[in-house]
């Protein structure tokens, strides 16, 4: 079977960053948590590939650790949105038109209201900034979206044949859902956690900037990039650098998301 | 700039022609930029810098006042006689002042002021300067009495403070936002959010300015503050936010770079009371941990000068201590095990200057280095001064204190880094009350050690004032003394 190009093309770039994160884990070529001040602000060389920001660290380093910072968050926001918004939207779906559906899709509207800058700002208020209410917070923007697009997916398959014999035969909603519904919106559900996916590392990376998200001394990308901006001058990789590297990821999982909804979407699969 | 120095060679040539007996005066204006915008414009009722920063001695003026070197001499009062026991001050006032409403100065506005700025209701930041004062009596509208509850040897220097500006009752309803006071310039505008406009008055009493008008500019984005002194939009910036900037200004012919001291002692502040942190060896640990060199270089690009005690390294009596703290992390393990330091993380609470959240990722760096774990949250200011500086709720935080003479803060026992010093308490109780210059030397010095010898806090460095200016610009205030941009003799060159 033939692979569209986007699809191709944003999996390397996810890939990419993935096992840059993956290997920093084992290898940096420096530590990015030491400081060396008589090394600062050194251009690319050899013996810093990337050069070195205003404390002397290795920016290649901090980047290949930043990676592991914004997947890392993006992946258990993601984590915290399906957990909760999946099953939700499955109960929402299997008592639609309740009081119980109502009450689940008003309360998701409501969440959804709140843009996750101001849930940050929230949580951050009364708990005091870390990546963990980073996490949070973008988990808790992400629950009312998987809701939402699980509850209408799973509403069109209720009505389905298949469907009303099990129902026929007296198989229990709650069984219906996870053996039936589920695994037939499994795809629509990758394809909407990958985009989901690239917002957490924009969302990550925007906390992190204006001081909401990741605390130093671990990298990551929106940090670097505030910190950079003052010395843009001075050194204007420092804040490209990091810029770059968030186009890009985001750019490659849009276009894996993209690229795995054409591949899944089986009118578009046979047109080709 | 072209422009600029045509239109300044014609007004002078004009002035010179228009006032044979006026002199000196030229006519310009200048544009100075402040990161930080006043919440208000009444220096005798907040504490905020920049209140200071745009109306000490351009609009309000005190009986003395700073001078650029930090000296005191005279200003609303022209002379003062000391009683023997140092208690009762008489100031001579200068007559034929009026505030800019044409009312007039005397005496009783003196009182007034006075006896505002320290009654129960005040919201003067700086009380304490008039704690002494017992009682103040208005001799004739051109003298007045100041009688105090004991000699004061700091007393001319309190008064030349920011926050004991002779204000006048007619116009003190609406100081904050339309200040009248008796400086060589007026108010004209405040535009929120971008500038305050000030000029010349034409009926000052004492010699006039150079300047016709003067605008402050509120840039607060360092990058912004960069791109409009470069752009030619602001005349000069007397405190450039972004020290790593200034070697660019500095290879421009255009610019001048104004490095000066300021009375800002940056320390890590320690939390006294909590926890480990108690114990005098933890103190000294993370003081030998501390390399001071490399915060300076790394946080503020080399500007700055170490500092081993609370004072400032430009006052003649500045004892250097630095060597009671040491950069020595062997000694630094080896105080940690005495201690029995178990490894648990210090929070180390950062607000936003530059300073203190570049300062606190090294000093974490140099913690880590001998074993101390430390976790790093930066705060706003407004989260700051509540957790930290009113609630006591931290372990270490790095802030500079930036009035002038302010060791009496480590003998306020509930201050928010809760060093509490009997000795100490007492000892800064005497150099309160004593006048003798070789005394107060001495007492200064075994005041500047004890707090060293305590550890009570990480002595880092006094900060530098880092200013870039049009290179025409002759006469800021290369240091600051005190928190002003005092403009009375700021001039463009030809």
């Amino acid at each position: 079977m033939k692979l569209s190009p986007s699809l191709v093309v944003g999996a390397a770039l996810s890939a990419f960053y993935l096992i840059a994160a993956l290997v920093s884990f084992a290898w940096t070529p420096y530590p990015v948590e030491e400081l060396n001040i008589a090394d600062k602000l050194r251009p690319p060389s050899a013996t810093y590939w990337l050069g070195t920001d205003h404390f002397g660290r290795d920016v290649f380093s901090m980047l290949m650790v930043g990676a592991r910072t914004s997947i890392g968050v993006a992946v258990m926001a993601v984590g915290i949105g399906m957990g909760i918004g999946v099953p939700l939207g499955l109960a929402a779906a299997a008592n639609r038109n309740s009081l119980f559906d109502e009450f689940i899709m008003r309360g998701n509207d409501l969440v959804f209201a709140f843009p996750s800058l101001v849930i940050a700002i929230l949580i951050t208020a009364v708990f005091g900034p870390s990546a963990i209410n980073a996490i949070l917070a973008i988990g808790i923007f992400n629950i009312p979206v998987f809701a939402r697009v699980t509850r209408g997916a799973a509403l069109s398959l209720w009505t389905l044949d298949y469907i009303f014999s099990a129902r026929v035969a007296g198989k229990r909603a709650f069984l219906i859902s996870v053996e039936h519904i589920l695994p037939n919106i499994a795809n629509l559900l990758v394809v909407q956690g990958t985009i989901q996916f690239s917002l957490g590392i924009l969302m990550e990376a925007g906390l992190s900037y204006v001081g909401l998200g990741t605390q130093p001394p671990t990298p990551s990308w929106g940090r670097m990039l505030a910190e950079a901006q003052t010395m843009i001058y001075l050194a204007p990789r420092l804040a490209l650098l990091p810029g770059l590297a968030i186009l890009t990821m985001v750019l490659g999982l849009n276009l894996l998301g993209d690229g795995l909804r054409d591949h899944f979407d089986p009118q578009i699969r046979r047109a080709r | 700039m072209n422009i600029k120095s045509n239109l300044a060679s014609l007004t002078i040539g004009l002035a010179a022609i228009g006032s044979a007996g006026m002199g000196l005066a030229s006519s310009m204006s200048i544009t100075v930029g402040m990161q930080l915008e006043p919440p208000n414009l009444d220096p005798t009722g907040g504490a905020a810098a920049a209140i200071d920063e745009v109306v000490y001695a351009n609009i309000f003026e005190g009986l003395t006042r700073f001078t650029a070197d930090g000296s005191i001499r005279s200003a609303l009062a022209h002379s003062w006689d000391i009683s023997d026991d140092g208690t009762v001050y008489t100031f001579h006032l200068q007559s034929s002042v009026s505030f800019h409403d044409g009312t007039a100065f005397d005496a009783d506005d003196v009182k007034f002021s006075l006896d505002r700025a320290r009654g129960e209701d005040s919201t003067n930041a700086q009380k304490a300067l008039f704690q002494g004062i017992a009682d103040i009596e208005v001799v004739d509208p051109h003298t007045v009495k100041i009688m105090l509850s004991g000699p004061d040897g700091n007393f001319l220097t309190k008064m030349a403070w920011g926050d004991a500006v002779i204000v006048a009752p007619e116009s003190i309803d609406s100081i904050k936002t339309n200040p009248v006071g008796t400086g060589p310039f007026v108010f004209s505008e405040w535009v929120q959010g971008d500038r305050v406009e000030i000029e010349r008055n034409p009926n000052y009493w004492g010699d006039p300015v150079h300047l016709d008008s003067a605008t402050f500019k509120f840039i607060s984005d360092p990058t912004a503050a960069f791109s409009a002194v470069m752009a030619g939009d602001v005349d000069a910036f007397p405190n450039f936010p972004s020290t790593e900037t200034l070697s660019q200004f500095e290879a421009d012919p255009r610019f001048a770079v104004i490095v000066g001291s300021t009375e800002g002692e940056t320390i890590l502040s320690t939390n006294n009371k909590s926890g480990i942190l108690s114990d005098v060896r933890m103190r000294k640990a993370i003081a030998h941990a501390i390399n001071r060199q490399d915060i300076i270089d790394g946080a503020m690009f080399g500007y700055g000068t170490p500092i081993g005690t609370h004072f400032a390294p430009h006052n003649p009596d500045y004892l250097d201590l630095t060597g009671k703290s040491e950069h020595d992390p062997d000694l630094s393990r080896q105080l940690l095990e005495e201690v029995g330091y178990d490894g648990s993380a210090l929070r180390l609470m950062l607000p936003p200057p530059a300073y203190a959240r570049r300062g606190g990722e090294i000093i974490a760096d140099q913690l880590r280095s001998v074993g101390v774990a430390s976790e790093i949250s930066n705060l706003e200011w407004s989260q700051w001064l509540e957790q930290v500086f009113r609630n006591k709720d931290y372990d270490l935080t790095i802030v500079s204190h930036t009035e002038p003479n302010d060791i009496n803060i480590y003998a306020r026992p509930e201050y928010y880094f809760q060093y509490d010093n009997p000795e100490f308490q007492a000892l800064m109780g005497t150099y309160g009350v004593t006048t003798d210059a070789g005394d107060r030397r001495a007492l200064a010095h075994e005041l500047q050690t004890m707090i060293a010898e305590d550890y009570v806090n990480g002595f880092l460095f006094q900060l530098a004032k880092t200013g870039v200016a049009n290179a025409k610009i002759r006469n800021l205030w290369p240091n600051s003394p005190t928190q002003a941009n005092d403009l009375t003799e700021v001039s463009w060159a030809d």
